[in-house]
């Protein structure tokens, strides 16, 4: 390959590396960032170069969304590889890390071979995949870790459910640890949860609807917790949603125990009482908690406790969700207002922007060992411009999901993705 | 409040007592006293829904409130046609959606809905044109049960304000209780609940209501005694150890309700677990309210669906 260089010029970069946050321009050029700072001006890139006028919009590494479900093979009437990709690059991520609950799962070096290439082949963004971390993620065989790493996949997990047995549990984590593979878990108790749809508490109890109490994560991560210490594994926590598990997480991390943590978007946007007349978009899991639950981890981002922010992407088709709340589905979509959602907390005075996309593309990427995450000389030409301050209202009918179940249907939003580029070739805007 | 009252019935459905004003209750049950004299004559036969089409739709076996329902809506001069949905379609895969958009082409004017899910009629209500009355959504709400209990208290006692009104048993499965809870608050009784922790909603004593783990506590001076019916799937080891030592501690007997006022009266909704909640002797005697229960059901019932078929047409 040998294209023109491209000279992203007259830019706000934010580089969540530096922790840098100022004007500037970016050379790009073989799919990778090969300078990149406020000295790039008009007369001072190379004159093959194609110019980008990026007009003072924003520019910053594009995003990793660490927990997706894209659907192939399976589910394709939910999403595709070619329509979840699409989403992603509308929304500004350029890489996305799927779960391993496909039909069949994840669990062996074809289907990582297979889901890759799917990727390649069909995919705008790039499309990483996490492998099961027992066989057919039924939580009794360790998987073929080794041989899984070896094909391909980034990290190990048991999708939407929790490893229900301590044992298996503490083997597979010694086992992982022997490859230094990254262990990825959903903490939630399933017999604690048992037929729970929502955060248990007066809201609940007043829809007449069962609750999962915030003891079903926080016994569970415990669990995990004591089991990294037991075995030194690399543990990250997919999703927490309650103050009680940051404190947990905190506590890990002062140790320092191998452990980072991630939070999906929707807890740091929503609360239980968005629920309001069952609208089973809100049924999520975690389920939505408290807003005092919300602003603490808000809080744990702003500390760093948490590491991550993830869309947990989930699409629902209609039948699964049209139904009274107790039985619908639990998920909602994300990836492609993954940006625009989390871009709230910044309007928001909860953080500075640079600050929030640490949590969007660099964390995740130091977590997932990429080279992905920064606006840096050899990094991936992976970028998204964007407008942190233009206002929109979201229609659900414009996304590109195959599925419409977003909570943010009707959302005014305040900023919008402009253009988004993989490995230096246009794929949005 | 009588019904020659200013305020107006002004909903579109009955989903529940949430969403009800006082003045709306207070309509409700001027309209229902009017339903019992007429209930009580030889000739009940009136003609306000005359024309209409009434649906009842039990997601969930029911027997007594079907049956009130029906009677309530014949008594009006309505047609009705009764749809027990546990049997047929649900079974072959049809959602609730499915189930209201047919019944909608069938152009009814008021559909009744029990469903074991809680939101369920909510979701009904926003699917079809016509009124709907929830006849029980899962563990969230009973409304016309929680009228009739009302009506009967007023009828017995002469006022709301100010009586102790104690619910007990299971708090937790029990839409009876959510919408007993909201409605007597809202006419100013005192509610407490009376149930093993096991039975209690989270969060209950923000709902307005003392909590009472101990029955003969929380009996004391209580004016009304409401029992709930504990499930039989819920009697063996989940919630509580075993029937026997239920009773021991929250089933009505003699020795438990002497701590009530002597002229406490004891309600039910129906049907009764003879033994396990409530002793027959009590069931039966002079201080139960179970039978006018019935009759106010009834009554009850008509006045929700009078003033809904004030509504109709309205936009």
């Amino acid at each position: 390959m040998d294209h023109r260089p491209l000279a992203f010029l007259n830019a706000r970069l934010l580089d969540p590396a530096a922790g840098t946050d100022q004007p500037g321009g970016l050379l790009a050029h073989n799919d990778v960032i090969v300078d990149v700072g406020p000295h790039l001006r008009a007369g001072t890139v190379p004159a093959e170069a194609l110019i980008i006028d990026c007009a003072g919009d924003s520019l910053a590494p594009g995003l990793i969304d660490a927990r997706v479900f894209v659907g192939e093979p399976g589910a394709e009437h939910r999403e595709t590889i070619a329509s979840i990709t699409r989403a992603a690059a509308a929304g500004g991520v350029t890489t996305l890390v799927a779960t391993p609950d496909t039909d069949p799962p994840v669990d062996n070096a074809a289907m990582v071979d297979f889901l890759l290439r799917l990727g390649r082949d069909k995919g705008r963004v790039r499309v990483l995949t996490t492998a099961a971390l027992t066989r057919g993620l039924r939580g009794e065989e360790i998987a073929e870790i080794g041989l899984l790493l070896e094909a391909g996949a980034l990290a190990f997990s048991q999708g939407a459910h929790a490893l229900r047995n301590a044992q298996v549990m503490r083997r597979a984590m010694t086992y992982a640890r022997d490859f230094d593979a990254l262990v990825m878990h959903l903490p939630q108790d399933a017999d604690l949860a048992a037929d729970g749809v929502m955060n248990e508490g007066e809201l609940a109890s007043r829809l007449g609807l069962a609750g999962i109490s915030t003891a079903a994560e926080t016994i569970m991560l415990e669990r995990d917790l004591r089991l990294v210490a037991l075995t030194g594994a690399r543990y990250h926590a997919s999703l927490i949603s309650c103050k009680a598990s940051l404190e947990l997480i905190s506590h890990a991390k002062a140790r320092g125990l191998p452990v980072t943590c991630g939070v999906s978007i929707n807890h740091l946007a929503l609360n239980e009482t968005d629920i309001g007349d069952y609208r089973t978009f809100f049924k999520i899991a975690p389920p939505l908690r408290s807003e005092e639950e919300r602003r603490a981890l808000v809080q744990g981002l702003r500390d760093g406790i948490i590491d991550i922010i993830v869309s947990d992407h989930c699409p629902q088709d209609v039948e699964t969700k049209r139904l009274p709340f107790g039985e619908a589905a639990f998920g909602a979509i994300g990836v492609e207002t993954l940006l625009a959602v989390a871009l709230r907390l910044v309007h928001a005075d909860d953080l500075p922007l640079v600050h929030l996309l640490r949590a969007l593309s660099l964390r995740p990427a130091e977590i997932l060992r990429l080279p992905q995450g920064r606006l840096a000389k050899g990094a991936p030409a992976d970028l998204v411009r964007f407008d942190p301050d233009e206002p929109w209202v979201l229609q659900a009918a414009d996304l590109h999901s195959r599925s419409r179940n977003t909570p943010f249907d009707d959302a005014r939003l305040t900023g919008r993705v402009k253009q988004t580029w993989v490995a230096g070739t246009l794929v949005h805007g | 409040m009588t019904s020659q009252a200013p305020h107006r019935f002004a909903q579109r459905h009955l989903l529940g007592i949430e969403g009800l004003s006082v003045a709306d209750i207070e309509v409700l049950l001027a309209m229902a006293d009017e339903a019992v004299t007429v209930s009580r004559q030889v000739e009940k036969k009136r003609t306000v829904l005359r024309g209409r089409t009434q649906i009842n739709l039990f997601f969930e076996a029911s027997t007594r409130t079907q049956a009130s329902f029906e009677l309530a809506g014949k008594r009006l001069g309505a047609d009705v046609m009764n749809m027990s949905v546990s049997t047929s379609s649900v079974k072959k895969g049809e959602t609730l959606i499915d189930t209201a958009a047919t019944l909608n082409a069938m152009q009814p004017d008021i559909i009744v809905v029990r469903h074991g899910q809680a939101g369920a009629v909510h979701l009904l209500a926003k699917k079809v044109d016509c009124a709907v009355v929830n006849a029980g959504d899962g563990t969230h709400e009973h409304p016309t049960q929680a009228l009739l209990d009302a009506l009967t208290i007023r009828r017995n006692k002469g006022a709301i304000p100010g009586l102790v009104v104690a619910i007990c048993g299971d708090i937790l499965h029990s839409r009876v209780a959510r919408s007993n809870i909201l409605l007597l608050t809202a006419l100013g009784a005192r509610v407490r609940v009376i149930a093993p922790s096991t039975l209690l909603p989270v969060g209950i004593e923000r709902m307005g209501v003392e909590v009472y783990r101990d029955m003969k506590a929380g009996l004391r001076d209580a004016d009304i005694v409401m029992m709930l019916r504990l499930q039989r799937e819920r009697m063996t080891g989940g919630f509580i150890p075993s029937p026997k030592e239920y009773f021991h501690y929250f089933g009505l007997d003699e020795d438990k309700l002497a701590h009530a006022r002597p002229d406490a009266l004891v309600m039910h909704p129906g049907p009764m677990n003879r033994g396990v909640e409530i002793a027959s002797a009590i069931a039966d005697g002079a201080q139960s309210l179970i039978k006018a229960q019935v009759e106010m059901g009834v009554a009850v019932r008509m006045a929700v669906l009078e003033a809904l078929a004030g509504q109709m047409g309205k936009g």
